[in-house]
């Protein structure tokens, strides 16, 4: 009795492990698809429909008009022109002569391409992109930060990107080219410098304000030698974003460091003596040796820090609460003060712009710097 | 050669042999180190000292050395741990940080495995149409006021129809590396854009400003991160050791846990790591998704930043609170955690 019985049972048991094991694949991307699916995908498709139609609160809820492109039209003509993109003021000689040099390199860039290999209709769709994006991108700088001009939010966002990682990989790569040298402690160094990667931006932002202070700050009988202490950076645009700056620096910068550090242990040791036997200098060795040896990585560390760079809020935030006016103001916090004063649509449109631009910059630095770098050292 | 003695300036600017460096050199090696060392450390010691110090010592002009310029006092810690709620937020940073890394880890290293050990074929077709229905679905009912149970259910068969009929037809199909590169690239997307749905998500499920609803978006937003870096450990691991426990007859679920997650421990501790201390330190999705009750840390100190500007003693306790475990914990595994950013930034 009791085996007839439990026969069926086993069997179904069995064939719903096989069913199991037969789709295990499935089944172990499946909740990985789902959460992304949920909190990316959907989002990113209700985002776009946020960004294209008016948000109103109704008695009850809210309601939500279709209005095509107007959130985008204010924001780049309209009212909202000057929270964006800024002030334009006045092109003068310098501005003009800055432009034609990026707009020469850009066009050597494209006439190499045509040239030499073998041009794609998809690589040369890419390129013109690119190059379209980041002559815009150029001009716009260049005019709100000529003279009678306003940085909008997009240039901030660029400032932050450009100059914030840069500056960073200077640095972080100058520190581990000290580190990597044979010196005692490297170790001790290492773990220290490493710290500040980790440690929560919200309370970098206060410290560095704490620092800065003029009148109580640790650095204020310095202040007071050279009597400007009555002097504030929080008041002035430049020096407010260069706090930011500051900020940012001091945790991205070991990024850089530990990353490039364990790259210039890998390069190839032999090399680097037999260089030295022959009577090579530093800069020789590091120009011939090092650098070929750690370019992909530092292209790929570079591109890790873009990505990320571009999604600044926390730091100008409580900073400076993105003031001197909109100084500091980076798209995100664009964004997000947006939605605090209930302009879904216009949160929306700003978040779209951000996507937009982040991607055509980090995709083209993928396909135009780090992909020729492994190239490279393949 | 060797016995002829070198006069004081080579001595000084040339290296005693190869593998060393001259002295000169080496003294301005180590003075920048150190100049950086003082960078990094400056800002953490003013923080440490602020946070023992009260109105007095702050006003009265920067006191630099407790116990020699200034009496350091417990008085502001008293007052904010003691006496204000910071608990509760320390412990929903604690929760959901712990949570949402263990899921992430979970769910990221069992795609990550299955994309590196078994092949798949997805229909582009059937991903095309698949957007589609979704774009519909939320044109359906956010403009024509269509229901969202029939417009789901509607989609959802006319998918299936679609499946058994038009995609069999196709021939274009994505493969594993594009399954992968899709899941990475949603770190690209700035978190900004995500986050006015979700926080409307939420709003209708009442999960607002719960921890179920951190939780789960830090799940999501970490995710990448864990499939980039787990993918590279799995497929460094020798095939043959999983084969013969497949001949055994283990399931593939039992080959993960048992043979493929103990082969990669350290790889899992170093993106264990990493991930946790990123979600300790997040801030956007905390601000839109939480406001009292599942508020955490940075939270909690950014909204205190505009009324407790000037009170500099208690802010530095809230930030020595919320930055110690983070210093401890990478200082005591920098390695650990270092190995987790070198392996996504040498593979990329």
């Amino acid at each position: 009795m009791t085996a007839t019985d439990t026969m069926p049972e086993a069997a179904a048991r069995r064939s719903w492990a096989e069913w199991l094991d037969g789709h295990s694949g499935r089944i172990m991307v499946l909740p990985a698809v789902v959460v992304l699916l949920c909190f990316a995908i959907f989002p990113l498709i209700i985002s776009a429909y946020l960004a294209l139609s008016r948000f109103a609160l109704a008695s009850g809820g809210f309601t939500l008009k279709f209005i095509g492109l107007l959130n985008f039209r204010k924001l780049l003509v309209g009212s909202q022109q000057y929270h964006l993109l800024g002030k334009f003021g006045t092109f003068g000689f310098v501005q003009w002569a800055l432009l034609a040099l990026i707009a020469a390199a850009l066009l050597f860039l494209l006439a190499r391409y045509l040239w030499r290999g073998r041009p794609t209709i998809a690589g040369m769709v890419g390129r013109l992109l690119a190059t379209a994006t980041a002559m815009a991108l150029a001009v716009l700088a260049l005019a709100t930060m000529a003279p009678g001009g306003v940085p909008g939010t997009v240039v901030n966002t660029l400032l932050y990107v450009f100059v914030g990682v840069s500056v960073q990989f200077a640095l972080g790569l100058g520190l581990a080219l000290l580190c990597g040298q044979p010196i005692r402690g490297r170790n001790f160094f290492r773990v220290l410098f490493f710290i500040p990667l980790m440690v929560t931006p919200v309370g970098i932002a206060y410290t560095f304000r704490m620092l800065a202070d003029m009148q109580k700050g640790p650095f204020a009988p310095l202040v007071r030698a050279f009597g400007i202490s009555e002097w504030s950076w929080a008041t002035e645009a430049w020096s407010a974003r260069l706090m930011v700056l500051v900020g940012d620096t001091w945790q991205w910068t070991p990024f850089m460091f530990i990353v490039l550090l364990a790259a210039i242990e890998n390069q190839p040791r032999d090399q680097v003596e037999a260089a030295r036997l022959d009577g090579a200098n530093g800069f020789q060795i590091f120009r011939d040796i090092t650098w070929p040896a750690i370019a992909p990585i530092a292209a790929t560390v570079v591109l890790i820090r873009l990505i990320e760079a571009f999604k600044i809020i926390d730091l100008p935030n409580v900073l400076t609460g993105g003031g001197p006016g909109l100084a500091t103001e980076s798209m995100t916090l664009h964004s997000f003060i947006s939605w605090r004063t209930q302009d879904l649509g216009g949160s929306a449109a700003v978040g779209y712009m951000l996507l937009l631009i982040s991607t055509i910059v980090c995709v083209s630095f993928f396909n135009f710097v780090v992909r020729p770098a492994r190239r490279f050292e393949a | 050669m060797s016995a002829e003695p070198r006069s004081l300036a080579r001595r000084l600017f040339e290296p005693a042999s190869i593998d060393s460096q001259a002295p000169v050199t080496k003294i301005v090696t180590y003075a920048l180190l150190f100049l950086w060392a003082l960078v990094v450390v400056i800002p953490l010691y003013w923080v440490l000292i602020t946070s023992f110090k009260g109105p007095g010592e702050v006003d009265n002009g920067p006191f630099y050395l407790p116990f020699v310029d200034f009496a350091p006092s417990l008085q502001a810690w008293d007052f904010m741990l003691v006496q204000n709620y910071t608990l509760r937020p320390y412990m929903n940073s604690v929760v959901v940080a712990l949570a949402s890394t263990l899921l992430a880890v979970l769910i990221g290293s069992l795609a990550a495995y299955a994309l590196v050990r078994i092949r798949f074929q997805v229909k582009l077709a059937a991903v095309a149409i698949f957007l589609i229905l979704l774009t519909a679905i939320i044109v359906a009912v956010a403009t024509f006021g269509v229901r969202w149970e029939i417009a789901i259910a509607v989609a959802a068969a006319l998918f299936i129809i679609a499946l058994f009929t038009l995609v069999g037809r196709t021939k274009l199909a994505v493969g594993n590396n594009d399954i992968e590169f899709w899941m990475i690239s949603n770190r690209i997307m700035p978190p900004i854009v995500a986050v006015l749905p979700i926080y409307v998500m939420f709003q209708q499920m009442r999960l607002l400003d719960t921890q179920v609803a951190l939780i789960a978006t830090y799940t999501a937003i970490n995710l990448p991160i864990v499939v980039w870096l787990t993918r590279d450990f799995f497929a460094g691991i020798p095939l043959d050791l999983e084969e013969s426990a497949q001949l055994d007859g283990a399931s593939k679920f039992r080959v993960f846990f048992t043979i493929a997650l103990p082969l990669v421990r350290s790889g899992l501790v170093a993106t264990f790591l990493l991930v946790l201390i990123l979600a300790w330190n997040e801030y956007l999705l905390a601000l839109f998704l939480s406001n009292a009750d599942a508020q955490t840390m940075p939270v909690l100190v950014s909204a205190q930043n505009t009324t407790r500007g000037p009170q500099w003693w208690n802010m530095s306790v809230l930030i020595t609170v919320m930055i110690a475990p983070v210093i401890v914990i990478s200082s005591i595994l920098q390695k650990h955690i270092a190995r987790g950013l070198l392996v996504g930034a040498v593979k990329g």
